[in-house]
């Protein structure tokens, strides 16, 4: 369990973080989601002490980062998978971090193989190696001291969709075996795949966080008719307010249960009705962010 | 992708009773293994080898045949040494911000401390074993040397000597030491020890031969001329005071500072 509380940094007159408060909990894989430079990169820098807060606090299960006796048997990170001595190998990278938390030679050999890294790629010096193996590289690196947390800034970074795959069951595989997961991302499809809470924030502020049901919940419904004007009147007489969307259907804030219940009492047969999926979320996360966002300055700056 | 989690993440969720702290001769073993493992970091150190016998046959072929004692030979290859030794302690430190490596190593060890106590006593150790070397290679070439010029072995380094010899070392290491934590930078480490070691005293000579309020001060703050008492092998009470006098001014306290900037300082 990551237990974030009241996080704030702040440079000079400039605030990267602003009052961050939520909770990571074991069994469930929490998205940190927002668009570049909203924070999360500077707010897992204090979570594991590499960066000092100006206000609030971080603890893990319980214990400050920097009280933690020996951190990689308890916390998996990746912060930056192409922070690596070049002139490493793969290999020697993951046998450092054995020698350090100090657990068996072994756990080298198999990590390499969870993250598929062959023999030859693994006696490469990093140097050389794509963006993905050392994404790979990265992960096992996290897990090798078995942590029951595991902190990932941009996980997916430079994967092929085979591999966004494979770390998208890993992580999940992970969580159900009652694991912490935080991992941040810019993408939101990425995130509302594997995620089981999701937090968002933009500029450094927490901008809204819940568990990925009820924000898609809240992201509202969405419902279709073959006639159209007769669904919006029917909608409009049960004090629905809906807007029509670019492919035709109407999005509503209310419950699909309201929404049913008024369709039929205007006699209009439905061909679609369903909470808006991840279309939703993702107007969600565009609107919540819009101020925070760099394209809409620029788009304002330009009108 | 034939592995899964849970082959190899056995005990999630588990507290872990097992889990102890880090001890300092665990960071040590790991830091020794890191100054060896890059190609960079193992001919920096194998530098020091290949340097010391090419001084020790220069030396049997150049210097005038009754030069050829051991204290020549210990120079010859010492001199080297000096300027190699304090690259090494410099850039264990600098490579884990210039090779941004520190966000591994202070996450698995949050205690930067641990890590810098780690990495001085590496390098001691390293400067210790390269003294060794040079002095048992040092007396190689006294014996070979004076074989081949048919001239008396002399062994003019006492005991003494050669121990003030190594610490005139260390203070070299040291300042790279201190360099580092200061710094921080690779580049920047390396070029500030050169004006330290070689601009400052050249400056510091032309200053006190033209002011003698400066000559009366230099022996107290110029760390290489402090340092010449150690490897020349004269120290009175007054010279031991010098050394302690500059090692106070050119190590300690930028070290001090230096540390508390590695404490401080962001790790990106």
């Amino acid at each position: 369990m990551i237990t974030i509380d009241s996080l704030t940094k702040r440079y000079g007159a400039f605030t990267a973080v602003h009052d961050i408060t939520f909770t990571a909990r074991p069994g469930r894989v929490t998205g940190f989601l927002g668009p570049n430079g909203a924070g999360k990169s500077t707010s897992m820098r204090m979570m594991v002490g590499l960066t000092t807060p100006t206000a609030g606090s971080v603890t893990i299960s319980g214990r400050r980062f920097a009280d933690l006796p020996n951190p990689g048997r308890e916390v998996g990170v990746m912060l930056d998978a192409s922070a690596q001595h070049a002139g490493r190998t793969g290999r020697e990278i993951l046998t450092i971090a054995q020698q350090v938390i100090d657990i068996p030679a072994r756990r080298v050999g198999e990590m390499l193989e969870l993250v598929s890294l062959t023999e030859s790629e693994a006696d490469r010096r990093v140097g050389g190696y794509s963006l993905g193996m050392r994404q790979r590289l990265g992960i096992a690196a996290a897990l090798i001291g078995d942590p029951q947390v595991l902190i990932l800034d941009e996980p997916a970074n430079g994967l092929d969709p085979a591999g966004i795959r494979w770390m998208r069951d890993l992580l999940r595989d992970y969580a159900d075996h009652g694991g912490t997961v935080l991992l941040s991302s810019h993408l939101l499809t990425e995130v509302e795949i594997v995620a089981d809470d999701i937090v968002m924030i933009g500029q450094g502020r927490l901008v809204c966080q819940g568990s990925k049901a009820e924000l898609l919940q809240a992201a509202g419904t969405v419902v279709r008719a073959t006639d159209l004007p007769a669904l919006q009147r029917a909608l409009a007489t049960a004090g629905i307010t809906a807007s029509v969307t670019e492919d035709g259907a109407l999005r509503t804030d209310a419950e699909p249960t309201a929404v049913g219940a008024a369709a039929y009492d205007g006699g209009v047969p439905l061909t679609e009705l369903r909470t808006a999926d991840s279309g939703g979320l993702e107007e969600m996360f565009l609107e919540l962010t819009a101020d925070t966002q760099r394209e809409t300055h620029r788009e304002r700056a330009a009108a | 992708m034939t592995a899964t989690v849970s082959t190899v993440v056995d005990r999630v969720g588990d507290r872990r009773p097992d889990v102890t702290r880090i001890p300092l001769s665990r960071a040590v073993r790991v830091e020794l293994r890191k100054m060896f493992d890059t190609r960079a970091g193992f001919w920096l150190i194998a530098s020091i080898g290949i340097t010391g016998l090419i001084a020790t046959v220069a030396t049997v072929a150049f210097a005038p045949d009754a030069d050829l004692t051991y204290y020549t030979f210990a120079k010859a290859i010492g001199f080297p040494i000096t300027v190699i030794l304090p690259m090494v302690a410099l850039l264990s430190i600098t490579s884990e911000w210039s090779q941004r490596s520190g966000l591994t190593t202070f996450t698995y060890v949050p205690d930067r401390r641990l890590v810098i106590g780690a990495k001085t006593l590496t390098s001691i150790a390293v400067a210790v074993a390269s003294m060794l070397f040079a002095f048992a290679i040092g007396a190689v070439g006294t014996v070979v040397g004076s074989t081949v010029a048919g001239v008396p072995e002399v062994w003019d380094v006492s005991l003494g000597h050669a121990l003030t010899i190594v610490l005139g070392n260390l203070t070299c290491l040291l300042t790279g030491t201190m360099l580092g934590m200061l710094l921080r930078s690779s580049a920047g480490g390396m070029v500030t020890y050169f004006v330290i070691t070689l601009l400052v005293p050249t400056m510091s000579g032309l200053l006190a031969a033209s002011q003698q309020w400066f000559a009366d001060l230099q022996p107290w703050v110029d760390l290489n001329y402090a340092q010449s008492f150690l490897f020349d092998g004269m120290q009175t009470g007054a010279e031991w005071a010098h050394i302690a006098s500059t090692v106070a001014i050119w190590i300690v306290l930028p070290g001090i500072l230096g540390l508390r900037l590695v404490m401080r300082s962001e790790v990106h």
